[in-house]
């Protein structure tokens, strides 16, 4: 059984190793992708990207307006998501405190805003760098303790947080804080309209997710995912592990804190409750729904996560059972999450 | 004055410690035995005190809500186990976190169905409703005393199960090596079934217990969930000997720091700055305490072998 699994991957290997024209043939196959690669899948992303596009607009013509702050929501998720599933499923790190990160982001854009500044682009690189700095240094402790004992540090790292903020009166203490508005964009933009806050959200989404698939599909990313399946024998040949895994945590901590800081614009309001394991648990299980390790894993979990939500919410006030049924199935039927279904169909 | 602060901070500390040993002797069997990380084990906290509260408050007896609540949560425990849990165990963590996050949402909208939002009042018996003179002038409630009784009641008797039962030598066979148990012949899937009910009737004997201190309200186990792995870290996964110390520990450290620390504070800084930087201290000491175990020494303070 575990003798067929091995195998192709020690072909390639030993190809590759073995004779410079088999590697080099390797190399300039582009078109078929290895193990480590993870295409865009150019068609279904534009086929996607131009729904995405023109939602607001159809969206205002059968005067559904509402649902552009709720597909703004959706994104700013699957940003979190999508960089939870860069380090979760890519970089094999099981961190349950990511929800500090969105908090320090969103934290980083509402106290910004209580000092008067109200520039969207000081917000959003605030965010980032906050962010960032606090995954700095909770992945350089953090990283290295292993398995079991990372899930529990860096949900200890988390729950520090979120009772720092509880406690922390000059910035709303338990009640959380209020943005007085949206922030100010260049161009004119007014991020007070939803479908303007929508086209933010959207370009940063855009811009985030390619820019992952690109790290992803680069020698850092190729790394990173060798770290993950063997840890030792990286280390063997000579890789700065724990260099590498902290920075993939420190840019996922980072883009958790860009999604923090458009999630505090959206609802114009800041809590400690952002911050909360539940939320954490949350995000991870929009990434184990949609599946760990796939490129667009974070997105659809998110998708499906807030639509099923948003859906079960107008049938019934019990909806929280609903889902946690449908849940409850995909990890029992769908073992790697949704999108593996589809894989397992296109492979007989 | 302070003699008596001390005091009195120590016994609630030892309470609320005993209290969630209690839920994290469950909790670090489970974890240490199968290697399963179970969100779900709050919601058995917090259905076990609703049934207790509800039949409590339905038959008039404390008493008898108490025995028929842990008997109703151990076979919902029970009944858990065999449909859903015993199929997480073999997978990786987080397929068990996904699965036990499900099983979270949909016990907290079930009890939201069945009982309603609104926080259910209970009231200890009567006969435990006043104060104790401890000290010539210090007096503590006759509840809280007997909480710590029962607790330490239930120490002794899972300390005899697991060290002095042929139960208790086969659980802890399991939790040391699992196959070589299974290969002399210990029923470890049954085995599991029993650990899970036992854990889950404690779950229900906290949740009751604590039920006339704290709301009995939807959400209830997701704060005390968190300890109870705060716990078992800190004691060492797989441990009762380090669940219990841990939980002691963490009662006392957080009970007292959220009183002492303020009020040291208050003396070194300033009524000021004591204010503001003092909760936010004692909020988080136990789990900078966890995060410098973990740090130090990952197999926790009390491991349980070796």
């Amino acid at each position: 059984m575990a003798d067929t699994e091995i195998k192709p991957v020690e072909r390639v290997d030993t190809a590759k190793a073995a004779t410079p024209v088999a590697a080099a043939s390797l190399a300039s196959m582009r078109l078929a992708p290895g193990l480590l690669d993870h295409p865009l899948h150019w068609r279904t992303g534009l086929v996607l990207l131009i729904a995405l596009v023109l939602l607001p607009t159809l969206a205002q013509a059968w005067g559904q307006g509402f649902y552009v702050g709720v597909a703004s929501r959706i994104l700013i998720f699957a940003l979190a998501a999508t960089s939870l599933n860069l380090i979760l499923g890519f970089g094999g790190m099981v961190s349950f405190g990511h929800a500090a990160f969105v908090g320090v982001g969103a934290y980083a854009a509402g106290i910004l805003m209580q000092h008067g500044f109200a520039s969207a682009w000081l917000a959003l690189a605030l965010a980032f760098v906050a962010a960032g700095a606090f995954a700095l240094l909770i992945g350089a402790i953090s990283l290295r303790t292993r398995g079991v004992y990372f899930i529990m540090i860096t949900l200890a790292f988390a729950q520090m947080l979120y009772y720092l903020m509880v406690s922390l009166k000059t910035y709303g203490g338990d009640d959380g804080l209020s943005l007085d508005s949206r922030f100010d964009l260049a161009f004119g933009l007014d991020l007070s309209q939803d479908a303007s806050f929508y086209y933010l959200v959207l370009a940063l989404a855009v811009a985030v997710f390619v820019g992952v698939q690109r790290l992803l599909n680069s020698r850092f990313g190729h790394a990173l995912q060798a770290i993950r399946d063997n840890e030792t024998r990286m280390a063997a040949i000579g890789f700065p592990v724990l260099r590498f895994k902290l920075l993939a945590f420190v840019l996922a901590g980072a883009l958790a804190g860009l999604a923090g800081a458009l999630l505090a614009q959206l609802g114009g309001f800041v809590s400690p409750s952002m911050m909360q394991w539940s939320e954490s648990g949350m995000l991870m299980v929009m990434v184990i729904l949609g599946g760990v390790g796939h490129l667009y894993g974070g997105l659809v979990g998110a998708v499906v996560f807030l639509v099923l939500e948003e859906v079960l919410s107008s049938i019934t006030i019990h909806w929280q059972f609903g889902l946690g049924a449908v849940l409850l199935a995909v990890v029992l039927l769908a073992p790697n999450g949704l999108l593996s279904l589809r894989l397992r169909r296109q492979s007989p | 004055m302070t003699g008596i602060l001390v005091l009195e901070q120590s016994l609630n500390g030892l309470q609320f410690g005993l209290m969630l040993f209690l839920l994290a002797a469950g909790l670090t069997l489970v974890f240490g035995i199968m290697d399963m990380i179970n969100l779900a084990h709050g919601s058995l906290y917090m259905i076990g005190a609703y049934l207790v509260a509800s039949i409590a408050l339905g038959s008039g007896s404390f008493w008898l809500g108490l025995a028929l609540g842990m008997a109703a949560t151990a076979a919902i425990g029970a009944v858990l186990e065999l449909t859903v849990l015993r199929r997480l165990y073999q997978r990786d963590h987080l397929s068990q976190v996904l699965g036990t996050f499900a099983i979270l949402l949909m016990s907290n909208e079930a009890v939201r169905w069945l009982w309603g939002s609104q926080p259910i009042e209970l009231n200890p018996p009567a006969a435990l409703a006043g104060p104790v003179e401890l000290l010539p002038g210090f007096s503590y409630p006759a509840y809280r005393l007997f909480i710590i009784a029962v607790g330490l009641a239930a120490a002794g008797v899972l300390y005899l199960l697991v060290a002095r039962t042929r139960l208790g030598m086969q659980v802890r066979a399991g939790a040391s090596n699992r196959e070589m148990a299974l290969a002399m012949g210990v029923d470890v899937r049954r085995l599991f079934t029993l650990v899970f009910a036992m854990g889950a009737a404690l779950c229900a004997l906290a949740g009751g217990m604590l039920g006339p201190l704290l709301a009995v309200q939807v959400g209830m186990g997701e704060s005390i969930l968190i300890l109870a792995f705060v716990v078992i870290v800190i004691g060492g996964i797989g441990s009762i000997r380090g669940a219990l110390l841990g939980a002691l520990l963490v009662g006392v450290v957080d009970t007292a720091g959220r009183t002492l620390i303020p009020y040291g504070f208050e003396r070194l800084l300033g009524p000021d700055l004591a204010a503001s930087v003092g909760p936010a201290v004692a909020a988080i000491l136990i789990y900078v305490l966890m995060a410098a175990v973990l740090f130090f020494r990952p197999q926790g303070l009390f491991p349980a072998h070796g």
